[in-house]
């Protein structure tokens, strides 16, 4: 079963990726072509982007709820954890009021400057759609595995004099990096094949799943768009495997 | 411990993340029931966008949750067999098995749907019909049941409970059903769920694959946010949402009970 609906068809796609007029070539031409290797970089670059942005946020949020025990805390992790199940459509949906022509954003701004703000539909938007969406996993992820990780180390760290700076970057950070590097490498892979948040802002940012939608769609250039999203899934494969090597199992897990 | 001012500005900035999460959501239940968003809520509320919304995408609401239990169903029958295997026999076989079941959640929806395009998109009645796309949501989600079964059965001793039954002189169907199917429930209604709440929001693989007979959910979502008022977008995802965030409650819910 699984090798009719997803062995082969990939056999295929990847066959098909070389059979244009180009033939092997074609996937040298995503580096070589220069539209479509800019829509490589802004990808790579975005993605790496938000992953960092993600990682940042998300490591205080969670260590901060982890840490610390107050009313309403399992509220607020619910909260954060809610839009976990979102699709990439509603996600650019709710940029859209964020940020888009009526949003929030725009109207604070109106009211503090005179001037509305909208960047929903460009590079940015998408940005804060990626954010939006890779923030609850990985606060999941910070969470459990500051639940793990023993409190008496950081004790041992101040009351040895460390300040609280030292304490993060010689405690913290090291004991959840298996669990950084593999939340980080999850984000990063869906945020470099995320489509539905693209496809509802704008079908003109140049991001590669875009790029090959248009290419397979508005101009039907099959050979193309497949040998792109052969490039796109060996890609976010390969960084999925590589971040594995480095913080062991677990990592594929919650994609 | 004392409560300082790194507690409150920590505090301060986990709020700020949760608004930036739930201001927006918020906002679209509001923009959903209220007469005119432009105006304002001060135009009064109304019910009267859920219901157009119910009448132009109804169908999209019956195919998703119809295609989120044929997965389930699918997902049950191919999974469940399939994790046992991989619980019981740790070899290098099925660790390679493990890796490629995994492959379609890694690689991006959009490259299956091309391939799956590519490949049967010449049999004009299977590319027509639901189960293509049920043929994408399989795909996506079994490897999700696979893992929660497989996490169940690798804590609990299979082996030993099995091995007692059939001193007993069960059968392997018997042992099947009666010792190792109720000893991995907890993992089965947790990959259930997590099926079904993937099913129905499911887009990536789904954009590609629909036909216009064919619109599930989260498609008619797009086509709402691309070509109607903010009314109906708005409205057609409250009605998303109450169907999608129950299934998160109980998700949550009975994963925390499978950890203890």
């Amino acid at each position: 079963m699984f090798a009719a609906f997803w062995l082969l068809p990939i056999a295929r796609l990847t066959l098909v990726g070389a059979s244009g007029p180009n033939g092997i070539a074609n996937y040298a031409l995503v580096l070589t072509h220069p539209s479509y290797f800019r829509s490589l970089v802004s990808t790579l670059a975005l993605s790496a982007g938000v992953t960092l942005a993600t990682l940042i946020v998300s490591g205080i949020a969670g260590l901060f709820l982890s840490r610390n025990r107050f009313p309403g805390r399992a509220f607020l992790t619910a909260m954060l954890t809610f839009p976990l199940a979102f699709p990439g459509v509603v996600v650019g949906f709710m940029v859209i009021l964020l940020a888009g022509r009526q949003g929030v954003i725009g109207q604070v701004a109106q009211w503090l400057t005179g001037e509305n703000l909208v960047f929903a539909y460009s590079m940015a938007g998408l940005f804060l759609g990626y954010l939006y969406f890779s923030i609850p996993r990985v606060i999941l992820t910070v969470m459990a595995a500051a639940e793990k990780l023993d409190p008496k180390l950081e004790e041992a760290a101040r009351s040895l004099g460390a300040s609280p700076w030292r304490v993060v970057i010689d405690v913290l950070i090291p004991g959840l990096k298996p669990a950084l590097i593999s939340a980080g490498a999850i984000c990063f892979a869906t945020a470099m094949g995320a489509f539905g948040t693209a496809f509802t802002l704008a079908t003109r940012i140049n991001v590669l799943p875009i790029t090959i939608y248009t290419e397979f769609t508005n101009y039907a250039n099959f050979s193309v768009a497949a040998a792109l999203s052969i490039v796109l899934g060996v890609l976010t494969w390969l960084v999925l495997n590589l971040a594995r090597t480095f913080a062991g199992s677990t990592v594929a897990a919650a994609a | 411990m004392s409560r300082g001012a790194r507690f409150w500005a920590q505090l301060a900035f986990t709020l700020l993340v949760c608004a930036f999460l739930i201001v927006p959501a918020v906002m679209s239940v509001l923009a959903g029931i209220t007469e005119n968003f432009f105006v304002g809520l001060k135009s009064g509320l109304t019910l009267r966008w859920i219901g157009e919304v119910w009448e132009l995408y109804a169908h999209t609401i019956y195919l998703s949750l119809g295609i989120a239990l044929a997965c389930l169903a699918a997902t049950l029958v191919l999974g469940v067999p399939a994790a046992y295997v991989l619980a019981r026999s740790q070899n290098r076989w099925t660790r390679a098995f493990e890796e490629l079941l995994v492959l379609p959640v890694a690689v991006p929806g959009l490259a299956t749907a091309l391939a799956l395009i590519l490949l049967y998109g010449q049999m004009r009645e299977f590319r027509a019909s639901w189960t293509f796309i049920l043929v994408g949501h399989v795909l996506f989600t079994l490897p999700f049941m696979v893992r929660s079964v497989v996490a169940v059965m690798a804590a609990i001793d299979l082996k030993t409970l099995e091995d007692a039954a059939a001193s007993l002189g069960a059968t392997f169907r018997q042992r099947f059903f009666n010792v190792v199917l109720p000893n991995a429930r907890p993992g089965i209604i947790a990959g259930s769920l997590m099926v079904v709440t993937l099913s129905m929001g499911e887009f990536n693989i789904t954009w590609m694959l629909h036909t216009p007979l064919t619109q599930t959910l989260p498609v008619g979502l797009a086509d709402s946010y691309a070509s109607m008022r903010l009314e109906i977008g708005s409205a057609y995802t409250v009605i998303f949402f109450f169907m999608i965030v129950p299934l998160l409650v109980i998700l949550q819910w009975a994963s925390e009970r499978v950890v203890r």
